[in-house]
């Protein structure tokens, strides 16, 4: 019961996304907005949490399932990714590598940037 | 006798969505199971073997996407949920978050712009279609959100759902070497440069090596949907890649 009622929650919070993106004209997915309210009704109460936990974690561990079927849908694209395969390939592969390595090299230069200003702080 | 009966079941279940569904969950159970007995090797990751199994199924059968679909959107449809879903780890993370918001910050806002910029500066200068490039753009979001913001910018977001899942991969695939050449070793700023390049796919590979580089892939992949979803149309308007 406890996985039903989590699914449930999650997907009350969804229609909350959805409805509130559309009667605000907000430039954001709805699912986005329901991660965003479940966030902050978490924030006030946290006790809620158990009780969506055990659907969040059987979604989020079995993530990938979730992609298959987006992914056979390349199916449909073979002419074009037949035409513009080589644009296509070296852009997600050079593009992939760059934001991976400049994320992380950012995130490690701004940390040491902080963490060697924070002993003055103390 | 017998063959006009296996037409009569084939007729029957290429018109039902249980088949695309089935197949989709043995698809992946299989692969699954061939991932781990290969010790995790990256090259065997689930969502690339079970992909180009469904594929070449569907090729061999003559069977359409949109028959597939019609039964496969069952499990496509929990993206919304599980998108939902990450406002948990987002929460039980949120103490550890508050000690490194300002690099988490400043690291995910320069992804979101290099990620974008990077895939239609390539795209661009090696001739691909104005469509293609918009496709490519929120290539590094979570399927259902960059499929959403595919189709506000002028992208085809089937197309961008099936480049997400490739980005997914290849990330899931180079991370941890890449890791290792540019010097980063902690777990914190591995995961957060996990999930914003390559979502889900890198987040369920991010988990393997630890939960705390899971955990922070969870997060860079929330936040930076959320920051894509603000700023992508915005940025591409201002710099003129849009009109």
């Amino acid at each position: 019961m406890q996985l039903i009622n989590g699914i449930t929650l999650l997907l009350i919070y969804q229609l909350a996304g959805e409805v509130s993106v559309r009667l605000l004209g907000l430039p954001v997915p709805g699912p986005v907005m329901g991660m965003v309210m479940l966030f902050i009704t978490l924030m006030i109460r946290g006790q809620m949490a158990k009780a969506v936990e055990p659907a969040c974690t059987a979604l989020l561990g079995h993530l990938s399932l979730l992609f298959v079927p987006a992914g056979v849908g390349l199916i449909v694209h073979f002419n074009r990714l037949g035409n513009e395969w080589l644009p296509i390939s070296v852009t997600l592969l050079l593009s992939t590598i760059i934001t991976m390595a400049v994320t992380a090299l950012v995130m490690q230069w701004v940390t040491r940037l902080t963490a060697r200003r924070e002993p003055n702080h103390d | 006798m017998i063959e006009p009966d296996l037409n009569r079941i084939w007729v029957y279940l290429s018109a039902s969505p249980l088949l695309g569904l089935t197949m989709t969950l043995v698809a992946y159970s299989l692969a699954h199971r061939l991932y781990i007995r290969s010790d995790s090797n990256p090259l065997l990751n689930p969502v690339v073997t079970s992909v180009t199994a469904l594929i070449l199924f569907l090729l061999a059968t003559d069977t359409s996407y949109d028959d597939y679909f019609d039964g496969a959107q069952f499990v496509h449809f929990l993206l919304g949920p599980a998108t939902v879903a990450l406002a948990i780890p987002l929460y039980q993370q949120f103490n550890k978050l508050k000690q490194v918001w300002l690099p988490v910050t400043v690291a995910l806002v320069t992804g979101v712009v290099v990620g974008a910029f990077s895939s239609v500066a390539v795209a661009r200068l090696l001739g691909a279609s104005l469509e293609t490039q918009l496709s490519l753009a929120p290539k590094s979001v979570t399927a259902p959100v960059g499929m959403a913001i595919s189709e506000q910018i002028g992208g085809l977001p089937s197309l961008t759902a099936a480049l997400v899942v490739v980005t997914g991969i290849i990330g899931a695939v180079i991370g941890s070497k890449l890791f290792d050449l540019i010097g980063i070793r902690d777990d914190s700023v591995k995961g957060i440069a996990m999930g914003m390049t390559s979502h889900g796919i890198g987040t369920a590979r991010a988990f393997q090596v630890s939960a705390q580089m899971g955990a922070f892939s969870g997060l860079a992949m929330a936040l930076s949907a959320f920051l894509y979803s603000v700023f992508l149309p915005w940025l591409l308007s201002i710099t003129g890649v849009l009109g």
